[in-house]
């Protein structure tokens, strides 16, 4: 009961966070709706029994892609208000295109039912038994779908590296190390021979001046010397 | 049927929750033609809907392959919201503007 009670409550909230991510006039209040939808996805994954899932989600899309997100809205100086332009006119061909394909979907699911052996079908049933979700992700991750993680690993390298490589820049005016110039640099820069053993004055070279030592501070409170 | 778990919540409630997310995704990236950066958040959206049919279907069936798959989408997603906003970044240091019908200007 409380949980019905709950799903509805974050069902509702999702879908109206995703109605105002869709339509806000500002694209920060966007952002913002969007990560209020990811919260409330979450939370469907848990009462869905998906615990793993629910905490991947607020710490990877909450806490980097909608942070990400937030950073390029707020970075870019950009004007909204004639990005805006044409909202009206693409509203009904977008409604009636959303209409269809709900339409469709109803249709599948109105039509569509469980397999007869689908009990016998399943891959990876959940172990149960006090084996909670993530331990149970956990053991078929690493045996049954260790190189799809090993290539999911790959993907994001390959993203880090693109976005980095995309956005990086070479400033004009600022001073940078070249670092090939430097090892093939040849002539500047003496290499000789000097005798060890040898003390530095020996071999003529002088030391710079050492700074005088400091005069020991001369206390005037004579009397109030010891312990405070 | 035997073995498989009945759910607290019904599958189609779940159903009907991410078919209407999925639709207000596509339905604005028609609303918002000109600015990428809502186009992105409405494809992650319709990602997320994704996301719950398979967590649905997981919890329904007891099956915790959904779940991992699942993972995997969410991985994906991640690496396309970075690389796709930071086109957006290069293309508006570049233009000046993120309009989508500009960026037909990138083709050969």
């Amino acid at each position: 009961m409380i949980a019905a009670l709950a799903f509805y409550l974050f069902a509702a909230i999702l879908i109206a966070s995703a109605v105002m991510v869709v339509t806000a006039r500002n694209p920060v209040h966007s952002v913002l709706f969007l990560i209020l939808a990811f919260f409330n996805a979450a939370a469907l994954f848990l009462i869905a029994g998906a615990e793993f899932l629910a905490m991947i989600l607020v710490i990877v899309y909450v806490g980097a892609v909608a942070v990400l997100f937030l950073f390029v809205v707020m970075m870019l100086d950009i004007d909204f208000a004639r990005l805006r332009e044409g909202f009206q006119r693409y509203a009904p061909i977008g409604a009636i295109i959303g209409g269809i394909l709900f339409l469709e979907l109803i249709f599948v699911v109105g039509s569509w039912g469980f397999s007869s052996q689908a009990s016998e079908l399943r891959l990876a049933p959940n172990p149960g038994g006090g084996v909670t979700n993530a331990e149970a992700i956990g053991r078929i991750l690493y045996t049954d779908y260790v190189f799809l993680f090993q290539a999911s690993g790959l993907i994001l390298l390959v993203a880090m590296i693109g976005a980095i490589v995309l956005t990086h820049r070479q400033r004009e005016g600022t001073k940078r190390q070249n670092i090939a110039s430097q090892v093939y640099r040849t002539g500047s820069v003496a290499l000789e021979r000097v005798p060890s053993g040898a003390g530095i004055s020996a071999l003529g070279i002088r030391r710079p001046p050492q700074p005088e030592p400091e005069a020991p501070k001369v206390t005037h409170e004579s009397g109030h010397g010891g312990h405070h | 049927m035997e073995g498989i778990t009945d759910m607290v919540i019904g599958l189609a409630h779940y159903l009907t929750v991410s078919a209407i997310l999925l639709v207000l995704g596509i339905f604005g990236i028609f609303l918002n033609r000109k600015n990428v950066i809502v186009i992105l958040m409405s494809v992650e959206l319709i990602l997320l809907a994704v996301n719950l049919n398979f967590v649905a279907f997981s919890a329904r069936l007891d099956d915790l392959n959904g779940q991992i798959f699942a993972m995997f989408v969410l991985t994906v997603a991640a690496a396309e919201a970075a690389i796709g906003l930071a086109i957006v970044v290069i293309y508006f240091r570049n233009r000046g503007s993120i309009e989508v019908e500009d960026i037909s200007t990138l083709k050969g």
